[in-house]
């Protein structure tokens, strides 16, 4: 595994991913969650930026499902990670027009290319919450 | 709030290029040509009176050079601003602090585009960036699916209100002989189009359209020695949200709210003095933002306001009286046309679709998705 502190954000990001993490960013400074990573927080113009794993958890807050002729319909969604910031995914394991915003979502690494694999969501069975 | 002046320069001439569908091989350039000519002829001014160039394309990697190439121009002050839909308003912006400040005396502002013809995708090339582009969200028109999503959940907004948008759009283009749109159209038929991304279906989008248009700027001195009355620039104000959608930080409050407040109080204007609103409409959804962040209704009554004709002709407050983004033409940038649909307003040169009494217009541009909002309140002689 490389040392992420040597890698881009980007490409940091993307090794966590490997690792099957969702990382993001944190300023000690000022408690900021910093999403998409970068090389200073936006909030405070601080370079101290450290990579977390957030525990994966988040909530729809905006849905469409794009529906391209001759494609099937897929899911765009924006969540809001748990840990206090938001990214663009997709919510699979359930029609692309059944995510609602408001609904509890899991990530999970898609690794359809190995080289690059990235988080999409699932939605959380209530069981999932407790554990 | 900025220092520029109320009133310290006018707009003194209005143009379209031919809209629609341009023959084949026409170059931006040959629309932004065209689009001037017209443009200095509607002033009575010729091209050596200009001696700044406002321009801005998606098809030119250095605009300000090709442009003043293809016209002869020597500037002395010139600016390729590019932000998307918002950028011929935020170059208005820009030509008045130039002309106060001294830097030029009467300004070209123009924008082109051949997307028709050349293609969306080669015309506006969407650039990759992996926390997007991974989850293939159709931009432009996803990310403005995303926020009417979020609309609707937190404040009741339908797909029959973003309908009526779009039929209040058709309704005014039906007036407008320069209109690409020539049939009425229904709610039902918004309703039952195909999907794109849902909320929004085909009839929730712009065209998409070859044209152009440039406007003339200069000072409110230089304006009234000129053969059409002045319409005075009374407010700007531009501001920049995010980049990508995702880093939008609130999804149903646009920049809007910081472009019209500082417009307003440029101007000295709130919205109930507005005759008539010129709000970019790419999609359905973003007339109904404009209105509520520019103080015409509450937020989260925008859906409700634009309902039952009110924004169409005949209704209580007119909207998008050229037909708009959605129905007149949409050339990739469609700000440059909004600012000409409110000069001929000003101007009572409407015909069938003038609005009554109408001294004061409101235009507000916007690029990306939801990205940058600029503002801009302008008005007739009674106003200075």
């Amino acid at each position: 595994m490389e040392n992420v502190k040597d890698l881009s954000p980007l490409a940091a990001y993307v090794e966590y991913c490997k690792r099957g993490s969702l990382a993001y960013q944190f300023c000690p400074d000022d408690g900021t969650a910093v999403f998409y990573p970068r090389v200073i927080n936006p909030v405070s113009g601080s370079p101290n930026l450290e990579w977390r794993v957030s525990k994966g958890l988040g909530t729809v807050y905006a849905s469409t499902f794009v529906h391209k002729r001759g494609e099937e319909p897929y899911n765009v969604s924006i969540i809001e990670v748990d840990e206090g910031y938001r990214m663009m995914s997709r919510v699979e394991e359930t029609a692309p027009d059944k995510v609602k915003i408001g609904m509890r979502v899991r990530v999970r690494m898609n690794r359809e290319d190995e080289n690059r694999p990235y988080p999409v969501f699932v939605p959380m069975e209530t069981s999932d919450e407790q554990s | 709030m900025n220092n520029l002046k109320r009133g310290s320069v006018a707009i003194v001439g209005a143009a379209e290029s031919d809209l629609g569908a341009a023959p084949p091989d026409t170059s931006p350039l040959d629309l932004i040509a065209q689009a001037t000519h017209r443009a200095l002829e509607d002033a009575g001014m010729k091209l050596s009176d200009i001696d700044a160039a406002f321009v801005s394309s998606n098809q030119m990697r250095m605009v300000p050079q090709n442009v003043c190439e293809y016209l002869g121009l020597q500037p002395r002050y010139f600016d390729s601003t590019n932000i998307g839909g918002a950028s011929s308003l935020t170059q208005l912006a820009h030509a008045q602090a130039a002309i106060e400040a001294g830097l030029c005396t009467t300004a070209l502002i123009t924008y082109g585009s051949t997307q028709r013809l050349a293609s969306r995708a080669l015309a506006s090339p969407r650039e990759y960036w992996f926390y997007e582009s991974v989850y293939r969200p159709l931009l432009p028109v996803g990310g403005y699916a995303l926020v009417a999503s979020r609309h609707m959940f937190e404040y009741g907004t339908t797909r029959e209100h973003l309908a009526q948008v779009a039929v209040a759009a058709r309704e005014w283009a039906l007036l407008n002989p320069k209109a690409w749109e020539k049939k009425p159209l229904t709610v039902d038929e918004v309703l039952n189009a195909r999907i794109v991304s849902h909320p929004l279906g085909v009839r929730d989008c712009c065209l998409v359209n070859d044209g152009g248009g440039a406007i003339i700027v200069t000072s409110a001195e230089r304006a009234r020695a000129l053969k059409k009355p002045p319409v005075y620039v009374l407010g700007v104000g531009q501001s920049i949200s995010h980049r990508f959608i995702s880093c939008m930080r609130d999804f149903t409050t646009t920049a809007a709210v910081h472009s019209g407040k500082e417009a307003y109080a440029m101007s000295g204007l709130s919205a109930k003095d507005v005759d008539v609103a010129e709000l970019y409409d790419c999609f359905t959804i973003t007339p109904i933002l404009f209105l509520e962040d520019l103080g015409f209704c509450p937020k989260g009554e925008g859906g409700r306001f634009v309902s039952d004709g009110n924004i169409a002709p005949g209704g209580n407050f007119p909207v998008n009286t050229s037909g708009g983004g959605l129905s007149y033409c949409h050339p990739g940038h469609y700000g440059i046309l909004l600012l000409v649909e409110a000069v001929r307003q000003l101007r009572g040169e409407c015909g069938p679709r003038q609005v009554k009494d109408c001294e004061i217009a409101l235009a507000n541009g916007n690029g990306g998705e939801f990205a940058t909002e600029c503002t801009v309140l302008l008005g007739g002689p009674s106003t200075v």
